[in-house]
C-alpha cells in the first residue's frame, strides 16, 4: 500500500510523472502531511462557494514544497487548512500522524502550537513586544517556564542571526529583520512544518533573496517547509511545486522539471 | 499563559495609554474612594461611640433608671411618645428605694440636670451651662476627675450646701485667668461657691461636656432642675460587668413593686445601660452603612460599564493580536484569561488609587469636620476584592468575544 513519489514508474519519455495526490501515503512515519479528498465550502450569503473541491496532498518529512496558483485557486484556503486554522468541510487531514480534520478548537490550538510554525506576509509580530518576547510567545502557550523560554528564544534568534537585536521592537527593525524574527518565532517550538504564506510579499527583491536563503538553510537542515506564493521565482527555490487551479491540484512537480519549464 | 504574564501585559497597556486608562478607572476609583471614606466615617463614629460616648456619657458598667429611653434608634411614633409621657415620673423616693435595694459593691447616684444661665463678677455674660443636681458618687460612676480643688462630700450633700464643681469651659468663660476655687458663681441668680474644677472632657457629638456645673442634689440646684418633681435619672453602677444584669434586674424589681405592676404589665420605666445605648447605635450604624454604600455602588456600576466598553474597544483594536496569538497556539481560555486579567488588573489599579484617595478623604474629613473618621482594615480588603470582581464581571463579555474570534478573520484584521 505504501506509495512514494519515487515508486511511481517513469513514463516512456523517461520523465517522472506528475504526482497528483499521494493517495497511498500512510499518515505518520515518513509522511508529515496527508490529505485525502479535502473540500472546503463557504456559504457566501446563501450561495455556496467551493474553495477546495477535493485535494489529495502528501508531504514527506524534510520536503520543501511551494504551493502556487492564481488568486481564487484555493491556495489560501488550503494553507489555512494545512495550518489548522480551519477545518475541512469533508475529507481527512493527517498531520504528523494525527487526524486533525476532526479536531475541535482547543485541540487545533495545541496542534498549531506544537506542530506548525507560521511565517506570514505581514510578519504578524506583536508591535509592542520586543523581538525576544515575540519569539517566546509560542513557548508561553506551550507552558514552558520563563528561564527555559528565554534560553530557547535566544537560540532561535541566534539561528536567524538576530541575537544582537533581540531587545528591539518590530518598529525598530527592518522588513528583513522582522521576517527573520517571525521565522525564529515559527521555529522556536520545533514544529513539524514551517508554513510560510507569501513570506516575501512585503519585501524588496534583495531582502527576499536573503529570506529565501534562510529557508534554504532550514530545508537543508531537515526542516519541512511549505510555502504559499504566487511568484514563480520565489517558488523556484522549493524542491517541489504544487499548483492549484479551481480548488484542485492541477500539477505537482519536482523541482528539476519545474525549473526546466520556467526556463522555456 | 500565566497570570503574572497577563498582569504584566495589562499594566503595560495602562502605561501606554495613560489618559484613556485614567478615564476608564475613574468610576471604580471614585466608587472605592467613597466606599473607603464612608466606611471610615462610620467606623470612626463607631470607635468614638464605643470608646468615648459610652464611657463618658454613660459610664462603665452603669445603668440609668429613666421614665423613658434617652437613646432610641429610629423614629418614635407619636402614640409611643404620648404613652411615655403618661408614665409615672422617677422621683427622689424611687432613688431612695433603689439605693436601699442595691447589692453589695454597687454604687448609685442621682443625676438631674437642666440648662441654666450662670453669671460671675469677672465677666459679662457667657454661655448657658448644664447644671447637674447630683449625689457625690456621680464623680466616681462617671469617672469625673477633679483636677483643681475637690468634689463635694456626703456631708455637703446632706446639708445641701451651695457648692459647685465646674467644667473647664465654665472656668474659661466665667473665671478668665482667675483661680476659681473659693469664688462665687451665680447659678440662675443664686450664689454657689466653686470648690473644684473638672478635668477636660471634650465633646460628644458636639455636645460640650466641659460646660457643666455639678452641685449637691439637696442644694438649691434642685430648684432649677426640678428634682423634687422628677429626676432625669438614677444611675447605678455594678462592681464589675458580670454583675450588671443582676443589678439592672434588682432595679427593675424595686420599680415594678413601687409602681405596683401586675406580672402581665410591661415596665413603665426603663433601665438604660451602655449596652442598650450601643444597641441603638448599632442600628443607626447599619442604616448609615447601607445609605453610605449606595454612592460607591453607583460608582462601581458606572465603572463596570466603562470598563466593559473599553475592553470591547480593546478587543476590536487588538483583533489582529488575538489572531496572531491564536495562530501561535493560544486556546480560547488563554485569550479569555488574558482579557479577564487585563480587565481585573485595570479595575484593581483603579481600586488601589481609590483606596489612596479614600485615605486622603478620610484624613480631610477628620481634620476639617467634627466627624471622627478612621479607615477600617476590612474596607481595604473589600475594596480590592470589589475592584478585581468588578473588572472580572465587566470583562467576561468582551473576553468571551475575543476568545471566540475566528483566527483567520482575526489575522486579516487591520
Amino acid at each position: 500500500m505504501t506509495a512514494d513519489v519515487r515508486d511511481i514508474p517513469l513514463s516512456t519519455t523517461g520523465e517522472r510523472q506528475a504526482v497528483v495526490g499521494d493517495v497511498g501515503a500512510v499518515p505518520g512515519q515518513d509522511w508529515v502531511i496527508v490529505t485525502r479528498g479535502i473540500t472546503r465550502d463557504y456559504d457566501m450569503g446563501g450561495e455556496v462557494v467551493h474553495a477546495l473541491r477535493g485535494v489529495d496532498l502528501a508531504v514527506r518529512r524534510n520536503e520543501y514544497v511551494a504551493i502556487m496558483g492564481p488568486s481564487g485557486s484555493g491556495k489560501s484556503t488550503l494553507m489555512n487548512l494545512v495550518g489548522c486554522l480551519d477545518t475541512p468541510t469533508s475529507g481527512e487531514y493527517w498531520l504528523n500522524g494525527s487526524l486533525v480534520s476532526d479536531m475541535k478548537d482547543d485541540a487545533l490550538a495545541r496542534v498549531r502550537n506544537r506542530e506548525i510554525g507560521f511565517v506570514f506576509q505581514t510578519f504578524n509580530l506583536l508591535p509592542r513586544a520586543t523581538a525576544l518576547h515575540n519569539v517566546e510567545l509560542p513557548l508561553v502557550y506551550a507552558g514552558v517556564g520563563s528561564a527555559e523560554r528565554k534560553k530557547r528564544a535566544v537560540e532561535a534568534l541566534e539561528r536567524v542571526q538576530l541575537k544582537d537585536r533581540m531587545d528591539h521592537r518590530p518598529n525598530e527593525l527592518s522588513g528583513g529583520q522582522r521576517q527573520r524574527v517571525a521565522i525564529a518565532r515559527a521555529l522556536v517550538n520545533r514544529p513539524a512544518i514551517l508554513l510560510a504564506d507569501e513570506p516575501t510579499g512585503n519585501l524588496d527583491s534583495a531582502t527576499s533573496e536573503e529570506i529565501m536563503r534562510v529557508f534554504e538553510e532550514l530545508a537543508n537542515a531537515g526542516q519541512t517547509v511549505i510555502m504559499v506564493t504566487h511568484e514563480s521565482d520565489i517558488a523556484s527555490h522549493a524542491r517541489r511545486v504544487v499548483v492549484l487551479r479551481d480548488g484542485r491540484i492541477s500539477s505537482d512537480e519536482r523541482r528539476e522539471k519545474f525549473v526546466q519549464k520556467l526556463e522555456k | 499563559m500565566s497570570v503574572v504574564e497577563a498582569v504584566r501585559l495589562a499594566l503595560a497597556q495602562i502605561r501606554v495609554q495613560k489618559l484613556k486608562s485614567f478615564f476608564t478607572l475613574l468610576g471604580v476609583t471614585i466608587g472605592v474612594m467613597f466606599l473607603i471614606a464612608v466606611v471610615s466615617i462610620v467606623q470612626g463614629m463607631s470607635n468614638y461611640v464605643e470608646n468615648n460616648f459610652a464611657a463618658k456619657f454613660l459610664g462603665v458598667n452603669t445603668g440609668t433608671l429613666r421614665q423613658f429611653p434617652d437613646f432610641q434608634a429610629g423614629n418614635v411614633t407619636e402614640a409611643q411618645w404620648r404613652a411615655w409621657q403618661r408614665r409615672p415620673k422617677i422621683t427622689i423616693q424611687d432613688a431612695d428605694a433603689v439605693r436601699d435595694a442595691l447589692p453589695a459593691g454597687a454604687r448609685w447616684a442621682v443625676d438631674d440636670m437642666r440648662w441654666i444661665n450662670v453669671t460671675s463678677k469677672y465677666t459679662n455674660g457667657g454661655p448657658q451651662v448644664l447644671g447637674h443636681a447630683s449625689t457625690p458618687q456621680i464623680f466616681t460612676i462617671k469617672d469625673l476627675k477633679v483636677v483643681e480643688g475637690r468634689a463635694f462630700s456626703e456631708e455637703e450633700e446632706t446639708l445641701g450646701l451651695p457648692v459647685a464643681v465646674i467644667g473647664q469651659e465654665v472656668q474659661q468663660f466665667y473665671f478668665p485667668n482667675i483661680d476659681p476655687i473659693g469664688r462665687e458663681l451665680k447659678v440662675g441668680g443664686l450664689p454657689f461657691r466653686v470648690i473644684g474644677v473638672l478635668d477636660k472632657q471634650g465633646t460628644v457629638f458636639g455636645l460640650p461636656l466641659d460646660r457643666v456645673v455639678y452641685a449637691p442634689l439637696s442644694s438649691p440646684m434642685q430648684r432649677y432642675t426640678g428634682a423634687r418633681i422628677a429626676l432625669a435619672g438614677v444611675t447605678v453602677q455594678a462592681a464589675n460587668s458580670s454583675q450588671m444584669d443582676e443589678l439592672t434586674e434588682t432595679v427593675r424589681e424595686v420599680m415594678r413593686k413601687r409602681h405596683k405592676l401586675h406580672p402581665s404589665q410591661e415596665d413603665d420605666f426603663v433601665v438604660e445601660t451602655s449596652a442598650s445605648a450601643l444597641g441603638a447605635w448599632e442600628s443607626i450604624k447599619k442604616f448609615l452603612v447601607f445609605a453610605g454604600l449606595v454612592l460607591p455602588a453607583i460608582g462601581l456600576v458606572v465603572g463596570a460599564i466603562v470598563i466593559m466598553n473599553i475592553m470591547l474597544v480593546a478587543v476590536a483594536e487588538r483583533t489582529r493580536e488575538i489572531g496572531i496569538r491564536k495562530s501561535l497556539g493560544a486556546r480560547r481560555r488563554d485569550i479569555m484569561a488574558q482579557f479577564l486579567v487585563e480587565a481585573a488588573t485595570l479595575s484593581t489599579v483603579g481600586a488601589l488609587v481609590g483606596i489612596g484617595l479614600g485615605f486622603g478623604l478620610s484624613a480631610l474629613i477628620k481634620n476639617l469636620t467634627p466627624l471622627p473618621s478612621s479607615v477600617a482594615a476590612w474596607s481595604i480588603a473589600v475594596a480590592i476584592g470589589l475592584g478585581a470582581g468588578v473588572g472580572i464581571l465587566a470583562g467576561i463579555y468582551p473576553a468571551s468575544r475575543a476568545s471566540r474570534l475566528d483566527p483567520i478573520v482575526a489575522l486579516r484584521a487591520e
